[in-house]
């Protein structure tokens, strides 16, 4: 893969801002769900929620993950993959 | 093909140390990814205090990732800068990322400190064992990239870091973000979703 | 010697420096291979010794030959020491001579880090044995079950040379994973596409994979373990809430793709000398690609099936029983390719043939006993009796072992320019052969009967004396037929006829080079059109023996050495309870990593 190309798919520093705003904002509302007593009974998958939308948007955006070739992805998803099925399995077996 | 063709032919086009670099994040996802397990195995087993709810300081954490997470902003913003050959702002933003990572590792310090005031310590308990394995592997992860990061800021002020050397600074890129990464779900599984207590 | 700016050159012919420090500060894929090589036959040798030591004991019921604290350290050092300074080392020869070699590329994709995995290889091993000379070896058996391991059961320092040695190999292991996977991914020849590699490459693929997800586990494990042992931690800590079986979920969720991490290797080599030698391609190649796959996926799976007697319970046994069962069938489908690539073939029966053969003869019978094993149910009558330890050595003996001398046999001309003797080869095949039929075969009824594993002494009243003489007796024909090994390699080297760049006739691209290869391996890259390549007309283009130009051949770097060493230093701290030499190691490791990162050096 050639820079030039490279900097094309590049979002630029005003999407990087944005993405800043909104890690910021859900960071904030992840703090603020938890003092409102009407969500108790949904905290827990919305907070869960709420982080995977954030790990998306880095992993996605910072790491460029999306726009690039889907050999990274393969190399990234597969060992996650494996992680959270251990950690299941782990919690299932122990807990 | 040439012999100077050769050396830099590779079967998929693609940069090989960033190949290499995101199988060790994958690898890395492993090591997390035991560390949380066991967190979460154990928690609320502790037979002893104190546990989550007595001692973890939520409006302060909130901060440090607040602060972790503009570092990946700034790591970014570095890497357009470097891209682009803006030397100013190469270094402003290497050296931003690497303050940011800096206070984040002082807030761990801080809270790690009161937590040992408040008679938690590694040994304590379950809580004390996990969590200050957990955080402090990550903390050392902090370390390590502020100590990259710093070394890029100086090659950068020393007009060693250009347009040609992205890929390096792309690579730290990676791995801060992937630190940060980590700490989202360190901070969801460890603080945010605490039920905690003694068993 | 300065930096490799000054080792630089530009080489024209063959030739490679001489004299011990190019070796030490070698980046060469070839000359790292054959370091592994000797150094981890080096220590097959010792693992052999104390299996021979134990055998000695065992060959007489109520025997004194050494005592039960001994006997603990020689089980717990053989294992380790087969499994992680011999078996796995002898795979990373193969994998650091070969793979470049094979998909037609210089070297590996990162040559210092390369030289860094042997050096903290080599320095983990000797860290691990020096234990002997504390009078402190290692004596948890080589799975170290908690709570058995804590300060508290195990005060000296046996563990914790066991504990750190192990997170030092596994820092080599890892790098070497990250850099073969770079390799074989990004590094093969024009026209040489995935499914047109090698199934060495191949199984070295999968093999690193696994290695690169399984072994942060263990490192995690054994922080734990270290940290209760050193800092007062819980982790494997009854009293205060935690859970011993959290060691063996860890332990053995990377024991289990270890286990496949010492085996695919070798069922990629026998992969490669069984159509050699049967003059006929692979029979399904992609076949036995795919299974190699799914083994190594499946194999993620089955980790509690070494925990079905701790209480799991009837719907985890169920699984873990089911996916071990499952396994088999991928596995059966390689066995069933091999045979049927041999079937109508010209056969001839060298002696990396005949390994090759016994590989598959013995995997056979080490697999069915596993199958056995996979059910929960008979397990509990089997589990942690000598059927297992049957078991075991059939697949990492009669397999591994075996599959690793095929590709001695197999490679050592390529490697060396001269051919090993075939007479004296056979004799050594057939001796092991039979050595480790006579050995091994009797430890099924063994365990059958009643006989308990790791144990330094049973009585007579078991009747299982003649038989356990017996096994002894075949122990020490596999140790002679060792040392005819031995007197094999030596002669060859001196006198050995001289190999040529294709003694065997094989396909596959390692084998267009001289023996040895030149230092840049191919005078021009190769073109790749076939998966077979030397097979088939036009598969590769013709590589001339001098390059048409001058080729850059990177110097070495002692960077790789001083920061492997760094590391050592390091991990003396938790072994004796000092702090200094955490931070002198430490600032050595930082301080090497620096000069290695910036000193110049080029592909």
């Amino acid at each position: 893969m050639n820079e030039e190309n490279a900097e094309h798919v590049h979002p630029d520093n005003k999407t990087y801002l944005f993405i800043a705003a909104i890690l910021t904002a859900v960071t904030g509302i992840e703090f603020g769900c938890l003092y409102i007593p009407a969500l108790a009974p949904i905290v827990a998958p919305l907070l869960l929620s709420l982080s995977a939308g954030k790990f998306v948007l880095v992993v996605g955006y910072y790491m460029h993950l999306k726009p690039d070739p889907s050999l990274f992805r393969w190399v990234f998803l597969v060992p996650l993959g494996l992680a959270a099925i251990v950690m299941l399995m782990l919690l299932g077996l122990m807990r | 093909m040439s012999n100077t063709a050769a050396a830099h032919y590779t079967s998929t086009g693609l940069d090989t140390r960033k190949i290499a670099f995101w199988t060790f994040i994958g690898s890395e996802c492993l090591l997390f990814g035991t560390l949380i397990s066991t967190y979460l195995v154990y928690e609320g087993r502790s037979v002893v205090g104190p546990t989550t709810q007595e001692i973890l300081n939520l409006p302060l954490t909130t901060i440090s990732t607040f602060v972790l997470l503009m570092s990946s902003l700034a790591m970014v913003l570095a890497l357009a800068a470097v891209t682009s050959g803006d030397r100013k702002y190469s270094i402003v933003w290497l050296a931003t990322t690497a303050l940011l990572g800096l206070v984040f590792l002082g807030f761990q310090v801080v809270e790690f400190t009161e937590f040992v005031h408040e008679g938690l310590t590694i040994s304590t308990n379950l809580f004390g064992s996990t969590f200050f394995t957990l955080t402090g592997c990550h903390g050392l992860h902090v370390a390590v990239g502020v100590i990259w990061l710093t070394t890029l800021t100086i090659l950068a002020f020393r007009d060693k870091l250009g347009p040609e050397k992205a890929m390096n600074v792309e690579i730290c890129g990676l791995y801060w973000h992937f630190v940060d990464v980590v700490w989202i779900v360190i901070f969801t599984v460890v603080y945010l979703l605490q039920r905690g207590g003694i068993r | 010697m300065g930096t490799a700016a000054t080792a630089h050159s530009m080489i024209q012919h063959a030739g490679s420096p001489t004299g011990i420090w190019s070796w030490i500060t070698t980046t060469d894929h070839k000359r790292i291979g054959i370091l592994y090589g000797v150094s981890a036959f080096v220590f097959f040798l010792v693992g052999g010794l104390e299996a021979l030591i134990m055998r000695a004991q065992l060959m007489k019921a109520d025997n004194t030959l050494v005592s039960a604290e001994a006997f603990n350290q020689l089980f717990t050092m053989h294992g380790t020491t087969m499994i992680f300074l011999a078996v796995m080392p002898l795979s990373a020869a193969f994998f650091n001579f070969v793979v470049p070699l094979q998909i037609g590329a210089r070297d590996v994709a990162f040559p210092r880090l390369n030289a860094f995995s042997y050096w903290v290889f080599l320095l983990g091993a000797l860290f691990l044995n020096s234990s002997f000379i504390f009078g402190a070896a290692p004596n948890g058996g080589w799975f170290g079950y908690a709570n058995l391991t804590s300060a508290q059961y195990s005060p000296g320092m046996n563990i914790d040379f066991w504990a750190l040695g192990l997170q030092i190999l596994g820092i080599a292991s890892l790098a070497a994973g990250f850099n073969f996977i770079a390799t074989i991914i990004n590094m093969r020849a024009p026209g040489m596409k995935m499914m047109r590699m090698p199934i060495f490459t191949w199984m070295t693929l999968v093999t690193q994979i696994l290695v690169v997800t399984a072994f942060p586990v263990i490192t995690v494990a054994l922080v734990f373990l270290t940290f209760d042992r050193l800092f007062g931690t819980n982790f494997y800590n009854v009293a205060a809430g935690g859970d011993v079986l959290l060691w063996q979920h860890l332990f053995w969720l990377f024991g289990h793709p270890e286990v496949y991490i010492i085996i695919l290797p070798t069922m990629g080599i026998v992969s490669e000398v069984l159509p050699t030698f049967s003059r006929k391609p692979l029979f399904g190649y992609a076949v036995v690609v795919y299974s190699g796959c799914l083994i190594g996926i499946i194999g993620w799976g089955v980790w509690s099936h070494h925990m079905f007697a701790v209480g799991l319970g009837p719907i985890a046994d169920t699984y873990f029983s089911g996916m071990t069962m499952l396994i088999a069938i991928p596995t059966g489908v390689k066995i069933f390719n091999w045979i049927a690539t041999m079937w109508g073939g010209q056969v001839r029966y060298t002696t990396s043939m005949l390994f090759a053969i016994g590989f598959v003869a013995m995997f056979i019978i080490g697999g069915i006993s596993g199958v056995m094993h996979s059910a929960a149910t008979s397990d509990l009558q089997q589990t942690d009796t000598y059927f297992v330890v049957a078991h075991f050595h059939y697949v990492l003996f009669g397999g591994a072992v075996m599959g690793l001398f095929a590709g001695i046999y197999y490679w050592w001309p390529k490697i060396f320019g001269r051919l090993l003797s075939e007479p004296l080869g056979k004799v050594h095949f057939w001796m092991m052969a039979i050595g480790s039929m006579v050995t091994f075969f009797p430890m099924h009824w063994i365990g059958m009967l009643g006989m308990p594993r790791r144990v330094y002494t049973y009585s007579a009243e078991l009747g299982l004396e003649s038989s356990n003489f017996a096994a002894t007796i075949g122990s020490f024909i596999i140790g002679l037929s060792m040392l005819l090994f031995v007197f094999n390699i030596i002669r060859s080297v001196r006198r050995g006829p001289i190999a040529g760049r294709n003694p065997w006739g094989a396909a596959t691209l390692e084998w267009a080079t001289s023996s040895p290869p030149p230092v840049y391996n191919f005078s021009i890259l190769p073109e790749v059109h076939s998966l077979h390549p030397l097979w088939t007309e036009g598969g590769v283009n013709a590589i001339p023996d001098e390059p048409p130009g001058p080729v850059h051949v990177p110097g070495g770097s002692y960077w790789p050495l001083v920061t492997a060493i760094g590391v050592i230093i390091f991990f003396l701290a938790p072994l004796l309870h000092m702090l200094w030499p955490a931070l002198v190691g430490g600032a050595l490791t930082v301080f090497a990593a620096f000069n290695w990162a910036f000193e110049p050096f080029e592909m």
